[in-house]
């Protein structure tokens, strides 16, 4: 019999300048790392379910990390009697979800136009559309602010249909102009751009216009990108601050961000506050949990980290 | 299909009108509080709204709950696009930006309405009151008269509190006796407001400001002066001597470290004084602020209430604000909140603040030592600048070097803004 040896570089990992780990070494780095990312949501975890007096006084210790002592559910049902929750998680699910899915219609459509059609200045505006990536938001929200303060609104209600002006204190405010998005044009166009152009060139000698190619032939192969974009955008709202702190001012239309802001009073309840947080973080880690294998397969193509 | 569009417009002129006709009645007045998330407070602005709104048909208020944290931000945007409530909760030391901005109309209550009011709790601007405190806030020093007794260390009063020297040597003897890890805590993890309210009174004790409050054009030599230099070196050697934590404190030690007996005495609100309390009864004291040369002096002012400069109705919101001053209201508010109370008739109907009560030290410290922050609309950037300052210096920058850089900010602040109405 005649036994043959592993490469040794599937037991070893190498690293810049010759080091390398063996494979138990390797396991040991990679706990480690892993740690640095799950130590902070343990905490927070276990945090929520302890009295205040123990959270503060475990923070000095490595018990914070661990769900000793006495634990219960006291400081989630102080929570939810502070804020209230359920107004606050159903306008950022309705705010982010709406957002997210016109923006991945808006966005890809956008970025097909680009990417596979031919038209004069696309490269010019598509720079423009970039050049929008360095602009920070905070520049640019009061201005966006006095435009959207001006805008008139179809409103459809039981006490008629009217038209109002000014979008303040709505969710649409929150939504409509965060559906246009430079970055979710630019990762659909990263993704779109490396398509076989004989892809299309095949579906318009079979006699499909544009958006036939778009909807039928270019959205079905672009699963890792759609989840990609749909785990950043998701992020994006559901962590939205700066701008329903300014343009909603009515706790009905408040998100959960700002909702964040109701904990920070003279005595700050830090069991509540971690309470607030896992119950906040929980959405999003399934959305990412469901996404994940087709999220890292965008990363792998498109080289984007987000 | 147009029968369709027909029936819908016919319908919603008929829903329109029911609305219009639904509007018949009290006047509907808003108000903005900063309160959010705090359920007594909540409970008790709204028993204030509600007795309001029963006690005559021509008002009815109708409340919206900020956040405090992002609350002035609100505001602003607010202002920004036209859509400001009647009447406005507004920080004290915020207020003059506000005013002279016009976000803010003066108040008109009636004659003798503020009588016996704490100094600190009305908001004056330009001569003219804009806004009037439920409420007012005092720093003390708090202390264990068992430790004060163990070391030797004389109880300060009012009347006599403790000067600079006294006090500098009280620390470094608390800080020998090696039982505590801090002498004195300061808060400094507290940052924000914090700084200003808290330590503003120090250098001012030591005769320097923030500002010159006689023009409110100029901190040269007196945000930078010979005063405020000792105030800094001082400040800095409580940092150096390891007498106090410094910026990096943990927000959880300021909370738990005096109660927890890891810091000797502690620079603290009134708000925090029940859990001292809870914690040492008969043994906690809560002491004058030390005398640095100029007398012991503490920050005044806390959140008040004001009418917003486009209320279309001021009558009704300067109604509710004066409806609101009642003594049983601000009994209710310190009771709940643990707040010093604006007159002294609520005083006596409190639980704390009563003659010989637990708190009633704070009624007299707020009433001896207060100084409001100064009355700019600048003092906003002022505060930043303060704040900046400080922590630099506790940080080891070179005091001489912080207070300039200090200085020459809020200069360029006021000289940007035209000097703010007082050129």
């Amino acid at each position: 019999m005649t036994t043959q040896a592993q490469p040794v570089t599937r037991s070893r990992l190498f690293l810049p300048g010759g080091f390398s780990f063996s494979l138990a070494g390797k396991y040991t780095l990679l706990i480690l790392v892993a740690l640095i990312f799950v130590l902070p949501i343990l905490f927070m975890i276990f945090s929520s379910l302890k009295p205040e007096e123990q959270l503060l006084r475990d923070t000095s210790s490595f018990r914070a990390f661990l769900p000793v002592g006495n634990l219960s559910l006291q400081n989630y049902e102080d929570a939810f009697r502070r804020v209230p929750m359920a107004t606050f998680v159903g306008n950022s699910i309705l705010v982010t979800a709406t957002t997210v899915a016109l923006g991945l219609i808006v966005n890809s459509m956008a970025a097909f136009s680009f990417a596979l059609l031919r038209w004069r200045a696309k490269n010019t505006i598509f720079s423009v559309i970039l050049a929008t990536f360095i602009v920070p938001f905070e520049t640019f929200a009061i201005p966006l602010l006095l435009i959207v303060n001006t805008l008139p609104w179809l409103h459809i209600g039981l006490d008629g249909i009217y038209i109002t002006q000014g979008w303040l204190n709505s969710h649409h405010v929150q939504i409509i102009p965060f559906i246009a998005s430079a970055f979710q044009i630019f990762l659909f166009y990263s993704f779109f751009k490396d398509l076989p152009q004989e892809i299309v060139e095949a579906a318009r000698i079979d006699g499909a216009n544009s958006f036939q190619i778009y909807w039928r032939i270019i959205i079905p192969i672009s699963g890792p990108v759609i989840a990609t974009a749909t785990i950043l955008r998701i992020l994006d709202m559901w962590n939205q601050f700066l701008w329903p702190l300014i343009v909603v001012q009515q706790e009905e239309y408040r998100p959960v961000m700002v909702g964040l802001q109701y904990f920070f009073q003279l005595d700050i309840a830090w069991g509540e506050i971690m309470a607030y947080l896992s119950t906040l973080t929980i959405p999003v880690l399934i959305v990412y949990l469901l996404l994940q294998r087709t999220f890292i397969e965008s990363i792998a193509s498109t080289g984007v980290k987000g | 299909m147009k029968r369709f569009m027909l029936i819908l417009f016919v319908a919603s002129i008929m829903l329109s009108g029911l609305s219009v006709m639904a509007q018949d009645g009290p006047t509907a007045l808003s108000l903005w509080y900063h309160g959010a998330g705090n359920e007594v407070e909540r409970s008790i602005i709204i028993q204030i709204i509600d007795d309001f709104n029963a006690s005559q048909s021509t008002w009815a208020i109708e409340l919206e709950e900020f956040p405090q944290e992002s609350y002035n931000e609100s505001i602003v945007a607010a202002a920004l696009s036209g859509s400001l409530p009647d009447i406005i909760d507004v920080d004290g030391p915020v207020m003059p930006n506000w005013a002279w901005a016009g976000y803010l109309q003066p108040l008109n209550l009636s004659e003798g309405a503020l009588d016996g009011f704490l100094p600190g709790t009305i908001g004056v601007w330009d001569g003219q009151i804009y806004s009037v405190g439920l409420w007012d806030a005092a720093v003390a020093i708090y202390a264990r008269r068992s430790v004060l007794e163990a070391n030797g260390i004389r109880i300060p009063t009012l009347e006599e509190p403790w000067t600079g020297e006294e006090f500098d040597t009280i620390l470094e003897t608390l800080q020998a006796t090696g039982e505590f890890e801090y002498a004195f805590d300061l808060g400094m993890a507290w940052t924000g407001e914090w700084y200003p309210y808290a330590f503003s009174p120090l250098l001012q004790s030591f005769g320097g400001d923030i500002i010159d409050r006689s023009t409110y054009l100029t901190s040269e030599g007196i945000l930078n002066g010979e005063a405020a230099l000792a105030f800094g070196e001082w400040w800095q050697s409580l940092f150096d001597r390891g007498l106090a934590p410094g910026t990096s404190q943990d927000g959880a030690d300021r909370d738990t470290g005096f109660i927890d007996g890891r810091y000797a005495l502690q620079w603290n609100g009134n708000w925090a004084a029940v859990s001292a309390l809870d914690a040492f009864g008969d043994d906690m004291l809560f002491l004058p602020a030390p005398d640095f040369g100029q007398g012991g002096i503490i920050g005044a002012a806390s959140w008040q209430f004001g009418v917003s400069a486009n209320s279309e109705n001021p009558e009704g919101a300067n109604a509710f604000i004066e409806f609101a001053l009642q003594d049983k209201y601000l009994a209710a508010f310190s009771d709940g909140i643990g707040l010093i109370p604006s007159t002294p008739g609520a005083a006596a109907m409190t639980e704390n603040y009563a003659p010989g009560g637990p708190l009633e030290v704070f009624f007299a410290l707020s009433n001896e030592q207060a100084l409001v922050r100064p009355v700019t609309p600048g003092y906003v950037v002022m505060a930043l600048e303060f704040e900046k300052a400080l922590a630099d210096i506790a940080n080891g920058a070179d005091v001489q070097d912080a207070l300039d850089a200090a200085v020459d900010a809020i200069e360029a602040d006021i000289q940007n803004n035209s000097g703010y109405g007082f050129e």
